[in-house]
């Protein structure tokens, strides 16, 4: 393939990485930001709504797009209700201590994935698209005769690829409504500042703490169940989303939703990107090396405070 | 729950038979040994004392296979399988009398599909729970880190890995692939059909790690020695979840494109391929690794209709399906899709599982050609089977006929190409075993024990 | 008796019955602690950064990894003697841990965490990248005869486990006397409290770059031991689990605490091998038995003991 159809298609890769893990991480960063714990079980989460979706579709008979839609409402509410409980019961009686709760998230995410393992087995499992035509794309070339449009050989993309990067763009956005529009976004926003001081202003910091969980790992699903046709579900697929949406998260600044989205965008593009150039293992490893240079020289992030 | 499965004991002898029970690990060893000496009588407690496997007189103890088996990480859904295949096995040698009339016990534990832990199961099996050898191993990571230690603890260590590991010389006397073909062959073998089938100009996609390598450097050197010509090598980091990207650097001119992958992005894999081709694809060829445990009408796969695929063992019944097939898919619980009886949206590891079954033969072989008696008779059992030769096609090696070679420790066999069609894998050729050999390159019997 | 004096008493205790334990276990038994002797180190390692410095590290496996390729590579195509093979693996893990540590060291807290994981995993897909020379993920085997050191043959069972032990005890030596040492106390204010450390005039970044290389250096020396005892070098253990490991052994069995490690490690291996033999979910059990630790024994194992024996070091 020419250089030109070449870097496009892998840009439209990279939108599509960029997109996934702005939902994942974005998940991942409101928990961080908010409530400061690292939890290293959110890439189960993803996995948890991935699956749960597998499960839903294959229960429901019919056209897929019905069976989809009802996983896409009903994943996230499940994952964030269970999230929920684990808060309540795990993370809330060790008072958040960053140390303890690595190590109970860590156990959290043992018991998630052999429960899985008993439960769904060990196979990839596919879902089903809602719709998914491939879509061929055309290029121009200025040629002899001038300009033209031409459709070269494997320059395509499917129908559901672009569904999925609209359908980020519009959670975000939604998203980002609620935590700046809103008087429960507003309290967020308050119990992420001062944690104290929120409490002396009444704030019930419990509740918001279960409500940041429960909302964070419900996004992550989401983003799963969005993600599930184009992969498959796997009770091992947490772990690559986990360490990148934490990535993510810090590249982008500590708790700044806008940051965690740029640095996503930035990092699913950035993958896409380098692959054009290198062969893939050296473009990965160029990327990951990006990534640690990036916060070598901007410790706090591209577009966090500096927080002392 | 799916696969919580206990390793099962199947025993069987004269008297009488306990077959097929599925209980606890910890429960059935004590109820087998409470059965066992009920039959011997007055020698109560042989289990305690296994010191006395030695002994001519401990003829009815249980000869213990070691097995060790993926059954969590990303090996699990092979695991499964080598699981049932293994079961099936032991079940079926046990009603038939068992080994020099003793009969098999499985002692199973799972090495999470890790070689660090799979080196701790090996020194499990032989020092905790005494085992005659050990069995099953199929990622070959694990089979790298295992071995050693099965070596110093004199263990023989039976692989179903389809690694070139044994015969490449790497590892050590104690272990042996006797009942699965190595990739080296596999791959070689491809290189004729290839090439008068399908095309001259090969683009090949595999994962960057050393399965993939193994590929690449076999088959390339195999096929460009024929006059083929590999346009491009297309190594997929392993820990890539899509594709796409990476198919632009496949050559417009590829007439055909050559795929082997292997973990759970396979399936995100052929998919992206279709729709990255779209109407206008070249021939494929692929290696069933890609699609093991996957149900071939998976939405998505629909373009793999008229591709082809390397298959270790035809996981479709073919038309002229031999009986030993027959009663082997009946024995395993597959039905003629390749899928569970019990359910068709279970898929089996068709094409490498069959290892198990005849590896397991080849042990009774073994076993019974050295007279095995115990621990102390493990050189012996290893001289057997390194004397063996031509294994033909029966109820012991269902897959086809064998040919071992005791200098390198692993067995050659035939290759089988299917074409998709009608959504099923129909058999297209079948590679002779001369096709599939190579030199030599270690001699195993010439070094010490 | 002085603190001095306990630790020395505490600390000769712990590997005098350590050479007990070959003599009295089983076979399995004696096998295993070899193996959890040569992690404990790994686990110490992390512990002199993690527990003493307060710097959470998610990259060890790099370090580990180090010298584990850095005797094993020398081995294989050097044809390295054993005891150079190990001088070579200890030599890659200084000057990787250094370089790793002057450039990560430019940050702290949790993009600590990210530039440390990150190049770890540039390290693993490293080992890919080479895989001519590594066999990538399913590694190499390290023949026994490439593995006799001062004509000892380190296959055996008693050579490989006094070897583990006598690694093992020379890093809890080390350990023991950097806490009463100046610098190790310099790494505890820094881990209290950084400002203040600052102004009292200590050289918070040499401090830290040390404590960086000496805690890469013991995980290295781990990763030597264990290519070297068990005759194994692959690119699993340069992944991402292998990082996580030491941070899991350090807590449970309790920061900052010289044996801790050691514990952690025995309790980890045994609660994996023990369990696994009862069902194969054993890391459900696994993962719930961590879960009661954090709810229960917040201080890890250590601390539980130290609650009850306070002169504990």
């Amino acid at each position: 393939m020419d250089f030109g159809p070449h870097l496009f298609v892998a840009s439209l890769e990279g939108a599509i990485t960029a997109a996934v893990l702005a939902l994942t991480a974005v998940g991942l960063s409101i928990v961080f930001g908010i409530m400061r714990v690292v939890n290293v079980a959110h890439g189960e989460f993803f996995m948890l709504g991935a699956v749960i979706a597998w499960w839903i579709t294959s229960l429901i008979a019919g056209h897929p797009a019905l069976g989809f839609t009802v996983a896409l409402i009903a994943a996230p509410i499940i994952v964030g209700a269970l999230a929920v409980i684990c808060n309540r019961f795990v993370l809330h009686k060790i008072n958040y201590e960053p140390e303890r709760t690595i190590v109970a998230t860590i156990g959290l995410l043992y018991v998630i994935q052999q429960t899985t393992l008993m439960t769904f087995g060990p196979e990839a499992r596919p879902v089903e698209a809602p719709f998914n035509k491939r879509i061929a794309l055309p290029w121009f070339e200025f040629g002899e005769s001038g300009f033209a449009l031409t459709w070269p050989w494997g320059l395509s993309t499917t129908t559901y690829k672009l569904a999925v990067i609209a359908a980020a763009v519009v959670i975000l956005l939604v998203l980002w409504t609620v935590m700046t529009r809103t008087k429960i976004g507003l309290i967020m926003r308050a119990t992420q500042l001062d944690q104290e001081m929120a409490q002396a202003y009444g704030i019930a910091v419990n509740k918001v703490y279960a409500l940041v969980f429960g909302l964070g790992a419900a996004l992550a699903a989401l983003g799963a169940v969005l993600v599930v046709p184009i992969q498959q579900a796997h009770y091992l697929m947490g772990d690559d989303p986990l360490l990148l949406s934490f990535i993510v998260v810090i590249i982008g600044g500590l708790g700044s939703v806008p940051g965690t989205v740029l640095a996503a965008v930035l990092i699913g593009m950035s993958d896409g990107i380098i692959s054009v150039f290198f062969t893939p293992t050296l473009a990965k490893i160029l990327a990951t090396l990006l990534v640690a240079f990036v916060l070598i020289f901007k410790p706090d992030g591209l577009f966090g405070k500096r927080r002392e | 729950m799916t696969d919580t499965k206990k390793s099962s004991i199947i025993t069987s002898s004269s008297g009488g038979k306990i077959g097929g029970q599925t209980i606890n690990k910890s429960m059935n060893r004590r109820t087998a040994l409470k059965t066992l000496s009920a039959g011997v009588g007055a020698m109560a407690g042989v289990g305690a004392l296994p010191g006395m496997m030695g002994c001519a007189h401990a003829s009815d103890e249980p000869i213990r296979i070691g097995f060790q088996v993926h059954r969590t990480g990303i090996g699990a859904a092979y695991g499964r399988w080598y699981d049932r295949t293994t079961e099936a096995v032991v079940k079926r040698i046990n009603d038939e009398g068992g080994i020099n009339g003793r009969p098999i016990e499985i002692v199973a534990e799972d090495d999470g599909t890790d070689p660090k832990r799979g080196a701790e199961v090996v020194e499990k099996l032989a020092t905790k729970h005494k085992c005659d050898v050990a069995f099953g191993t199929l990622f070959s990571h694990v089979v790298y880190g295992s071995a050693p230690r099965a070596g110093e603890l004199a263990i023989p260590y039976f692989v179903v890995s389809e690694g070139h590991h044994v015969a490449s010389g790497a590892l050590n006397r104690y272990t042996l692939q006797p009942g699965i073909t190595d990739v080296k062959s596999q791959v070689e073998a491809m290189g004729p059909f290839i090439k008068e089938n399908l095309g001259k100009k090969v683009t090949m996609i595999f994962p960057d790690f050393a399965f993939g390598h193994d590929h690449r450097d076999y088959f390339s050197a195999a096929f460009e020695s024929l006059g083929g010509e590999i346009l491009e090598k297309i190594a997929i980091p392993p820990t890539e979840t899509s594709f796409s990207k990476y198919f632009p650097k496949i050559p417009r001119e590829t007439e055909v494109v050559y795929h082997v992958m292997v973990g759970p992005a396979v399936l995100t894999f052929v998919k992206e391929l279709g729709e990255f081709f779209g109407p206008s694809r070249p021939e494929i060829f692929g290696f069933i690794d890609s699609l093991e445990a996957v149900d071939l009408s998976s939405p998505g796969l629909e373009f793999l209709e008229g591709t082809y695929f390397w298959e270790g063992n035809p996981r479709y019944a073919q038309e002229d399906q031999t009986e030993f097939d027959k009663a082997y898919r009946e024995a395993v619980g597959v039905d003629e899709s390749g899928a569970s009886i019990s359910d068709a949206k279970d898929v089996s590891t068709y094409a490498h599982m069959f290892g198990c079954w005849e590896t397991m033969y080849v042990i009774k072989a073994g076993m019974e050609a050295a007279g095995y008696n115990g621990p102390d008779d493990r050189q012996k059992l290893i001289e057997a089977v390194e004397s063996m030769t031509e294994m033909p096609h029966s109820m012991e090696h269902p897959q086809g006929a064998k040919l071992f070679n005791g200098k390198t420790h692993q067995v050659f066999g035939h290759q089988y190409i299917s074409k998709v069609t009608d959504g099923k894998l129909v058999l297209a050729h079948t590679t002779s075993i001369e096709d599939t050999l190579y030199e030599d390159e270690v001699d195993y019997t010439s070094m010490s024990f | 008796m002085n603190q001095a004096a306990r630790s020395v008493v505490l600390h000769g205790l712990v590997i005098a019955l350590l050479v007990a334990m070959f003599f009295v276990l089983p076979e399995y038994h004696s096998g295993n602690l070899a193996r959890i002797l040569v992690l404990a180190v790994f686990a110490m390692g992390y512990n002199v950064l993690f527990g003493y410095t307060g710097l959470l590290s998610l990259g060890h496996a790099l370090f580990f990894a180090s010298g584990m390729y850095g005797l094993g590579l020398s081995i294989q195509f050097l044809s390295a003697s054993p005891m150079l093979a190990i001088v070579i693996g200890l030599i890659t893990a200084v000057v990787v841990s250094g370089v790793i540590g002057f450039l990560a060291l430019r940050t702290t807290g949790v993009a600590f965490m990210i530039v440390t994981l990150m190049f770890a995993q540039a390290g693993f897909l490293t080992v890919l990248f080479f895989g001519k020379y590594t066999r990538g993920d399913e590694g190499f085997v390290i023949q026994r005869a490439q593995r006799i050191l001062f004509g000892v043959d380190l296959s055996q069972p008693l050579p490989r486990y006094f070897a583990a032990l006598i690694l093992f005890a020379i890093c809890l030596c080390l350990i023991a006397w950097m806490v009463h040492s100046r610098f190790g106390k310099t790494l505890v204010a820094i881990r209290e409290n950084e400002e203040r450390a600052r102004m009292l005039g200590y050289d918070i970044q040499r401090h830290k770059l040390m404590a960086v290389i000496i805690s890469g250096t013991m995980s290295g020396a781990a990763g030597a031991a264990y290519a070297l005892l068990f005759g194994y070098a692959g690119a699993s253990f340069a992944a991402v689990q292998y990082s996580i490991l030491p941070l899991l052994y350090v807590l449970l069995g309790g920061a900052g605490t010289t044996i801790g490690p050691l514990i952690g490690t025995v309790f980890m291996f045994y609660l994996i091998d023990i369990s696994s033999e009862y069902t194969d979910a054993y890391l459900l059990i696994a993962g719930l038995a961590l879960i009661l630790l954090t709810l229960f024994a917040p201080h890890g194992i250590a601390g539980i003991l130290r609650k009850k024996l306070a002169w504990l070091p």
